[in-house]
Order: C-alpha cells, then sequence, then structure tokens
C-alpha cells in the first residue's frame, strides 16, 4: 500500500510546511496551486490520499471533491480539506461535496499527521 | 229603453276606442311624426278640461239645484287664475320644464332641496285629497248606470257590484293606458290625446242637452229665462264668504291638483300654449258651465220632487224619451269620470312609485340599486299597483262615506286637501326664504286641520266619534272639528278651509324665517324663484370621478337601452369626444340627472347619481356663508387621504432603511469572514514552521534560517494587514483628520518611489518626466504619498512584463490635477477593472503579496482629499489616474 498524497494549496509557505511534514513521515507529495487543473491531476497520479485547500485559484475546492465523487474509482478516495474559513457553514457544505475530513487554519502539524494517518488507515481497511 | 248590457258595450267600445287614439298618438309621437295639430294650443286647452270631471257634468246642476249659483265659484276660481295668474302658471310651467319636473310632490320635494320626506308627504296627501275625488267619480258613474238600471227589465244589479265593477274597470284602464310604457320625458301623448277627445265628447254631449233642454223643453231663450226667474236659483242670494271661499279653493285645487299639475305642466309641450289656453280654457268652462241653470230649472220644475238634480242630466232627456240623447249625456259623464280617474291615477302612481316606493327599493336594495335589478320593471310594477291601490281607496272611501253625499261636497273636501300644498308652492316660486323645514310645518299642521275638520267629519260616525264632534278632542269644547277656538256659526267649509289655510300659511312662513336652509335649498330656491335668469343654469355637479359605464348601466335600467344608448351618443357628440362614452362632466351629469329625474324623480335621481358620480353637491355663489356638510366630509377625507400617504411613504422610507440595514449586515458579514480568512492564511504558515522548528530534530542551517525567514515574513504580513484594516476603518469612518501642507508634486514622488522601491527586491524601472511634474500642492503630502506608493507596490507585484516599467505623468486640464500611472503589464481584465477598488479583491491570488486592501485605501484617501482614483482602460497595461483640485499653477 502506498503513501502518495496530492496536495493543492495557493499559499506557497503553507504548501512547503505540509510537504516538509509528510515527507518526514515517508509519504511522497505532488504539490499544485491551480484548482482548475487539480481533478486531472489526481486521476492521473491516482494518490492515497489528497490534501485540498477550500478557496483556490480556478476552481473552489467543494467543486473538485464533487467531481472527483463522480468519477468511478474515487469515490472512496480520502479527501482532507483545509481552510481559513472556518464557519459551520463551510464545513457543512464540505461534508454534503464528500469531504472526508475538514480542518480549520492554523491547524497543528501533530493534527494534519493525525489526521492523514488516520484517513489513510481507514481507506486501507475500508 | 236600453238594457244595461247595451250599456256595457256601448261603454267597452267607447274605451277600445279612446285606447285606440291614444295608442295611435303614441305611435306617432315615438316615430316623431306627430301631426301639428297633436302638439296644438287647442289639445293643450282641451286636456285642461280634465278639471271638469263628473262633479262638474252631473253634480253642477244638483249644485245649482241645491245652492242657486254658487256653483260658478268652481268655474270662476280657475278662470282667475288662467286670465289673471298665467304668469304665474308660465314660471311653473318653465321651471317644470328646466328641472325635469315628473310630478307636484318632484317639484316641492326639488325646490326644498329635493327633500324625499317632504316628496313622500305630498304623495300621501295628495293620496287622501284625491281619494274623495275619485271616489266622486265611482259614485257619478254608478248613480248614471243606476239610473238606467231602474228601468231595466232584467234587474238584479246591486248597486254595490255595479261600484265595484266600475272602480276594477277604471283601474285597469288607467293601468292600460298610463303604464303602457316608462316614457323618458315622461309625457304622454296618447293619454293627453284621448283626455282631449274626452273634453269634447263631455263639452257636445252637455250643449245638446242644454240646447234640447231650452229650445225642444222650454221652447226658446226667453222662456228658459222667465223659468229661471221665476224658479228660486233665479233669486241673487250669495253668502259672500261662501263665494270667496270656493272661488279661492278652485283656484287653488286648479294649480295644485295633481292631474291638473299633469296636464299642465309635465304634458306641457310649449310654454306659449298657455297664452292660448288663458282665454281659451275659461271659454271652455263658459261654454260647459253655460246650461247648468236651464238644465237645472227645467229639471226641477219636470221631475218628481225628490228625485236626484245631480242625475237631471241624464234623466231630462230619459224622460223626454230622449234615448240617443241620453246615451250621449251618458257618454259625456262617462268621459268626465274616466279622463279624470286616468290622469289622477297616472299622477298620483307617479309620485307614490317615485317617492314612496323607489325610495324603500333603493334602501332595501342596500346601495347597490344602480348596478342590479332592472329598475324599469320595479318602476312599471309599482306604478301599477299604485294605481290598483289608488282605485281601492277610492272604493273604499265609497263604502265608508255611505255614498250619500252629494257630489259636490265631496269635490270641495277634496279641493281643500289639495289647497294645502299652495303656500309651499306659492312660497317656493317665489320667495327664496322659504325652506323645506317650513314647508314640512305648515303642510302637517294645514293637513292636519284639514283632516280633522273636514275630512273626519265628512266620512260621518265611522271614523270620528260623535261626541268629539259635539263637545271635541279630549272635550275640549274650542277643539270641536266644526268650531274650532270657539269660533261658531261659521258655514263648515268656510270654517275647515280658513283654519287650515290660515294655519298652514302662517305656520311655513313662520318655520321658514326661523330655520336655515341647506346649501342645496338655497340653490334650488335660487333657480326656481329666479327660473327666468338662468333656466340653463348648472345644478352643481361637481364630481369628476364618475364612472361613465357605470352611469350608461344605470340609465339602461331606468330609460331603456336603446333610450339611454341614444342619450349617451348624442351627450358624446355634443362634446365632440372620441371615446365610446361621453366625459363624465359637470354639464353631462347635470343633463343626465334631468333625464333620469324625468322617469324616477329628482330626489331619486339626485341620490342614484350621487351613488355613482359620488361627487359633492354644489357649492356656488348662492351659498357663500355656508359650510357645506360635503365640504366637510370631502375636507376630513383628503385629510385622511393625506395621511395615509404619509404613512405609506413613512413605510416605504422604512422598508428601504431595512433593505439598508439587512445590506450593510451582509457586507459586515462577508467581511469579518474576508478578515478572518485573510488573518488566518499567515498565522497557518507561521504555527506550522515555528511548530517545525520547535519539534524537528536534525534541521539544517539553511533550513533553520529559511523556516525562521519565512515566520518573520508573514508576521510582517500580519502587520501589515492590521495597520491597513485600521487605517482603512479610520478612513471609511470619516474620523481621519488631515494634516494639509504646501508642497509641490515632485517631492511627493521622489518620497513615494524611493519608500516603494525599497521595501521590496523586486525589480520595477520608474519612468518620470520631471519637468512636467512642478505642480504647487495643497494637501495631505503624506496621505497622498500613501496613494502613489501603493500604486506603485501594485506595479512591482502585478506588472507580468519581464522588464517592468512604470511611467508617471502629470497634467492639468479642468481645474483638476492629473497624474496617471501606467505600467507595460497586460493589465487588468476587463471582467476585474469594476472590482479592484473593492475591499480583498485580487485579480491573481498566486502573485499576492498583500490583502487586497491597497486600492480600496487608495480611494478613500483620495475621497477625503477631494479628488479620486481611477482604473483607465486601453492604455496598453495597467494604468491609474489620480486626479485632485489643483491648488495653483506650476512651480517653476
Amino acid at each position: 500500500m502506498g503513501r502518495h498524497v496530492v496536495l493543492i494549496e495557493d499559499e506557497p509557505n503553507i504548501t512547503e510546511a505540509i510537504r516538509f511534514l509528510l515527507m518526514r513521515d515517508g509519504w511522497s507529495v505532488d504539490a499544485h496551486t491551480d484548482g482548475a487543473t487539480a481533478v486531472e491531476v489526481i486521476r492521473d497520479a491516482g494518490p492515497d490520499l489528497v490534501i485540498l485547500d477550500l478557496m483556490l485559484p480556478g476552481k473552489s475546492g467543494l467543486e473538485i471533491v464533487r467531481e472527483l465523487r463522480a468519477e468511478d474509482g474515487l469515490q472512496a478516495l480520502p479527501v482532507l480539506m483545509l481552510t481559513a474559513r472556518g464557519q459551520m457553514r463551510d464545513r457543512e457544505m464540505a461534508e454534503k461535496a464528500g469531504v472526508t475530513r475538514f480542518m480549520t487554519k492554523p491547524f497543528s502539524n501533530a493534527e494534519v499527521l493525525t489526521a492523514v494517518r488516520d484517513l489513510h488507515a481507514q481507506a486501507g481497511q475500508g | 229603453m236600453a238594457s244595461l248590457n247595451v250599456l256595457a258595450f256601448v261603454c267597452l267600445a267607447y274605451v277600445a276606442f279612446l285606447f285606440f287614439i291614444a295608442f295611435w298618438a303614441d305611435r306617432m309621437a315615438t316615430r316623431g311624426k306627430s301631426a301639428a295639430w297633436m302638439r296644438s294650443p287647442l289639445i293643450y286647452t282641451l286636456s285642461l278640461s280634465i278639471y271638469c270631471t263628473a262633479w262638474t257634468f252631473y253634480g253642477a246642476v244638483g249644485y245649482a239645484a241645491r245652492s242657486g249659483l254658487e256653483f260658478v265659484t268652481i268655474y270662476l276660481g280657475p278662470s282667475l287664475v288662467m286670465i289673471c295668474w298665467w304668469w304665474g302658471l308660465r314660471k311653473l310651467v318653465r321651471i317644470g320644464r328646466s328641472q325635469r319636473i315628473t310630478s307636484i310632490a318632484d317639484l316641492l320635494s326639488s325646490r326644498y332641496g329635493k327633500s324625499n320626506l317632504l316628496a313622500a308627504g305630498v304623495t300621501i296627501l295628495a293620496v287622501i285629497g284625491v281619494t274623495p275625488y275619485i271616489s266622486l267619480q265611482l259614485q257619478s258613474v254608478t248613480l248614471s248606470f243606476a239610473i238606467f238600471a231602474e228601468a231595466d227589465p232584467l234587474r238584479g244589479y246591486n248597486e254595490t257590484s255595479i261600484v265595484f265593477w266600475v272602480a276594477a274597470g277604471l283601474a285597469v284602464f288607467a293601468i292600460l293606458f298610463g303604464t303602457r310604457n316608462l316614457n323618458a320625458n315622461e309625457r304622454h301623448h296618447g293619454v293627453v290625446t284621448a283626455v282631449a277627445l274626452e273634453a269634447i265628447v263631455k263639452l257636445a254631449a252637455l250643449l245638446a242637452v242644454g240646447i234640447f233642454v231650452v229650445w225642444g223643453i222650454a221652447g226658446g231663450v226667453g222662456e228658459t229665462l222667465a223659468r229661471i226667474d221665476a224658479s228660486r236659483i233665479g233669486q241673487w242670494n250669495v253668502d259672500g264668504s261662501r263665494w270667496a271661499t270656493i272661488t279661492f279653493l278652485a283656484a287653488a285645487a286648479f294649480i295644485c291638483l295633481p292631474r291638473m299639475f299633469q296636464v299642465m305642466v309635465v304634458e306641457n309641450e310649449d310654454e306659449r300654449h298657455l297664452r292660448i289656453a288663458s282665454w281659451a280654457f275659461p271659454l271652455y268652462l263658459l261654454l260647459i258651465s253655460m246650461f247648468v241653470v236651464p238644465i237645472a230649472v227645467v229639471g226641477l220644475d219636470l221631475l218628481p220632487a225628490g228625485s236626484n238634480p245631480d242625475m237631471f242630466v241624464l234623466t231630462v232627456p230619459l224622460q223626454q224619451g230622449q234615448q240617443g240623447l241620453a246615451m250621449l249625456s251618458f257618454l259625456g259623464g262617462f268621459s268626465s269620470a274616466t279622463s279624470m280617474v286616468i290622469v289622477a291615477a297616472m299622477a298620483l302612481s307617479t309620485m307614490v312609485s317615485n317617492h314612496i316606493v323607489m325610495p324603500v327599493w333603493l334602501r332595501l336594495q342596500n346601495r347597490q340599486a344602480s348596478v342590479s335589478g332592472d329598475v324599469r320593471d320595479v318602476v312599471l310594477l309599482s306604478r301599477r299597483v299604485s294605481i290598483a291601490v289608488i282605485m281601492a281607496l277610492g272604493y273604499f272611501y265609497y263604502h265608508l262615506s255611505g255614498g250619500a253625499a252629494a257630489l259636490a261636497a265631496i269635490g270641495l273636501i277634496s279641493f281643500a286637501g289639495v289647497a294645502q300644498l299652495l303656500p309651499a308652492l306659492v312660497g317656493g316660486l317665489f320667495w327664496r326664504g322659504a325652506t323645506r323645514s317650513g314647508a314640512l310645518a305648515g303642510l302637517t299642521v294645514g293637513f292636519a286641520i284639514w283632516l280633522y275638520t273636514m275630512m273626519l267629519p265628512a266620512l260621518g260616525g265611522g271614523l270620528l266619534p260623535e261626541h268629539i264632534l259635539r263637545h271635541g278632542l279630549f272635550g275640549l269644547s274650542w277643539l270641536r272639528p266644526e268650531a274650532l277656538f270657539g269660533i261658531e256659526g261659521l258655514d263648515p267649509t268656510v270654517h275647515a278651509v280658513m283654519w287650515s289655510m290660515s294655519l298652514n300659511a302662517l305656520v311655513f312662513c313662520l318655520v321658514s324665517l326661523m330655520s336655515f336652509p341647506s346649501p342645496l335649498e338655497r340653490l334650488q330656491g335660487a333657480q326656481f324663484v329666479n327660473v327666468f335668469d338662468h333656466s340653463a343654469g348648472p345644478r352643481g355637479w361637481t364630481g369628476s370621478v364618475a364612472q361613465c359605464e357605470d352611469l350608461m348601466i344605470m340609465s339602461q335600467r331606468i330609460l331603456g337601452a336603446t333610450e339611454a344608448q341614444a342619450f349617451f351618443q348624442r351627450e358624446r357628440m355634443r362634446q365632440g369626444g372620441r371615446g365610446p362614452l361621453p366625459e363624465p362632466t359637470p354639464a353631462f351629469l347635470e343633463r343626465l340627472e334631468r333625464e333620469l329625474s324625468a322617469s324616477i324623480g329628482a330626489a331619486a335621481a339626485h341620490a342614484m347619481i350621487g351613488q355613482i358620480a359620488g361627487g359633492s353637491s354644489v357649492s356656488v355663489a348662492d351659498l357663500l356663508a355656508v359650510a357645506d356638510e360635503t365640504a366637510q366630509m370631502l375636507e376630513y377625507s383628503s385629510r385622511l387621504e393625506t395621511q395615509s400617504a404619509e404613512l405609506s411613504a413613512t413605510a416605504r422610507k422604512l422598508r428601504e432603511t431595512n433593505e439598508k440595514l439587512t445590506q450593510i449586515s451582509e457586507q459586515k458579514d462577508a467581511f469579518l469572514s474576508q478578515v478572518s480568512h485573510e488573518l488566518r492564511t499567515p498565522m497557518t504558515s507561521i504555527r506550522a514552521f515555528s511548530e517545525i522548528l520547535r519539534d524537528a530534530g536534525q534541521l539544517s542551517p539553511q533550513e533553520q534560517r529559511r523556516y525562521a525567514g519565512i515566520i518573520h515574513d508573514e508576521t510582517l504580513r500580519l502587520t501589515r494587514l492590521l495597520n491597513d484594516l485600521l487605517d482603512l476603518s479610520v478612513l471609511e469612518s470619516g474620523q481621519v483628520s488631515l494634516n494639509i501642507t504646501a508642497g509641490t508634486l515632485t517631492e511627493v514622488l521622489d518620497h513615494a518611489v524611493a519608500t516603494a522601491l525599497a521595501g521590496s527586491e523586486m525589480p520595477l524601472t520608474v519612468r518620470r518626466s520631471p519637468e512636467a511634474e512642478g505642480f504647487r500642492l495643497s494637501s495631505d503630502l503624506d496621505r497622498l504619498a500613501q496613494v502613489f506608493i501603493n500604486l506603485i507596490a501594485n506595479a512591482q507585484k502585478y506588472c507580468d512584463a519581464e522588464q517592468p516599467e512604470l511611467t508617471v505623468s502629470a497634467s492639468v486640464s479642468g481645474g483638476r490635477l492629473h497624474i496617471v500611472f501606467t505600467d507595460n503589464g497586460s493589465g487588468v481584465p476587463a471582467d476585474a477593472q469594476q472590482m479592484i477598488f473593492e475591499k480583498f479583491a485580487r485579480v491573481s491570488p498566486e502573485r499576492a503579496g498583500g490583502a487586497g486592501l491597497g486600492l480600496a485605501i487608495c480611494r478613500e484617501v483620495m475621497q477625503r482629499l477631494g479628488g479620486d482614483v481611477s482604473y483607465l482602460p486601453g492604455h496598453g497595461g495597467g494604468a491609474f489616474r489620480v486626479s485632485l483640485p489643483a491648488a495653483g499653477e506650476k512651480a517653476a
């Protein structure tokens, strides 16, 4: 079972931090900033996990999730959504769209690692 | 001797003939082909002869036989009116025509402010007053039948059944004649023509009998005169008070009797006919009364003592075996009775229907009369029923009074009854101060006295207990019906007329003086009294909101569809309008009201138009001092309207404010959400890298430095963001204090360029033209520099050219200084140009360094400085223009 992550995040510093964390944990990280091409990138890369920002240039994180869930073989793909907009409404909409887990910025590194490991483990069992 | 059957047949044939004449005349009239003679003064004069009823035909001879020459007073009164007072009648006719009056009740109601109460009162008085008169006709026709019946071998007719059948027959006859249709102008050409014909028949019959008596029996004029001298009739035996009283009564009745009013005023075709009638009608009266005395004298001589002198006209020829003459005489009497009954029933039924039935019906219809039900049918039905009821009243009166009284006595009771209308009528015509209250009070008093002193005693013991007659009401002797206030010894007729008329007139005058007329009364009063001055004067429909369609619907119901459409068509033509219906101008409403009042009376028409047009009734020169109730209502309602308009304006304002507040609240939420997002993003980086620095063991020195640098940069970014937010909030709240100083544009630009370039490593070439920048400025130079710095920093961040360049140029035009910053990049996309000045608006996030507040701050600053900043599309790259008021000429 591989440990490959696709990260879509438009804030370069945050991308760098997450990449650092995950690589130290043994993941390979494929990072992108553009929302418009995200679905293609994910389909091609076939990752074990996706980390998505909510507000992205080109296409919003919610739309990307909806499109992923509409594709064969991607319905069960774990998606961790990060957002700087932490309102309840956003969380509800994200869960409705098919996001597996929702995290509000700023987060602690430990939280992110735990969440990634949990999601990966669940997906493995499932 | 003719049997009763033959007699009945002759009557029916005669009636059929009359009916044919009336029908034919009506047809001619509706086709507009009525011959000239039908509208001639002759017909008018002859129609006036319905004054001469069976009472005149039979009763005058009886009167002469009993009381001598006193019968002349009955003819004297009308003759005096026609000869001496024709100008007063002319006024009556003029008013009747100009106001479309339908009856005497309508006239009085119209004069006294269109009061329906008054109209109803007059109607009741008229019905009660005329009832004895109708009964009199029944009695005379019955008597004449009885004369023939006595000689009929097949007896078995009793008097009661004859009276009943006569009454029923006359009722049917009157209904057939008078209410065949509801004429728009309420003229009955057919009836008038038939009445004129009957006038000729009765005159001819009486003249024939008279000639037969003088030359056939008495043997010439000389012989006749000798006989007269020999009889007691010839004795000049005059009771002055009775003569004066009865002459006055006859004159008053001639004017006030509903049927006389009908033929004289309502049916009048042309005012000028009155001039002819003023001598022709007295002549007719002279002719019809010429042979009264000879017939009476010869009758007294010829017939056995005890025979009824009222029937001499019939019995003298019969006694002489002149069957043909007797038949002609019978027809004459029949004509007199029928013409009177028909016209009286018609006139009364119009009054009853217009002033009693219609108002009640209108009220029952809950003010919806204008739009529901067919008023025509109701009017016709109510008139027919009224006729039947009036005839029934006459029939019952006959029974009550026992049918025994002399014809003349019954006639005088009627005369005195309707004469009560005289004070109100004459006062209304000539005295502007006469009021409705006065008229009502006078009528009530006069009517009550007449009822008490004349009508009830005449009915005998049946209605008025004997002890009242003897000892007065409540045993008060001064209230004895035939000796009021203790004045005894007067002739009962004189007594009753004197008291009723004088108190009537006195109360009328006093109450009129004491009461204050309503505006409408004053106006109508002026119109009546000065009818010759302004016959066509407006009566004051000021309503401009009339629903013409509703008026049309209502008019159709009253006038009939064809009539109404023709009228509306005429009105539309007259106005020259283009629409399907005429404009509801006051003049039009005025004419419509008159048109309707011809069918249903003034008060009802006024009410119905009022319901639809909803306008106020009048206020013109006559009403200066009067605070009209309607005006108050209008004022009140307009005040209400104003208030309601104000309320709805306030409500609208509140709604707008609420919308604005909601919008502002939404903007605030969006703003907070944006601020949160902008704060969380740098904080995320700071937290992540500080945790990495803290937790991760083996980090290279480069890594450590790099991560600490990121934390440092993001902290600066946070600080900048907070500064911008605070700055913006100060600027937006308007609490910013400006520090106005003098300087030059060059100095400000120097400072701005240096600051902007120093804070960033991004390369940017700034091109300036120092010779064009030497403008003096008087402004907050630090704030202006802030704007410039923001614009230069934007160029640094967003200019996508390989060799980014920014050109700064300045110029003055229209009193304003313009500074334009143009870079050589691709500029702002067209769809984003509108929003770049909004808070947190960023065109390309991946290159964003700031929070998107820079341009928003620029806009706020420039607004405070009295200038503005805007994006200039189509300048090759991103181009921003800052403009502000020019302070003066170039510095150097």
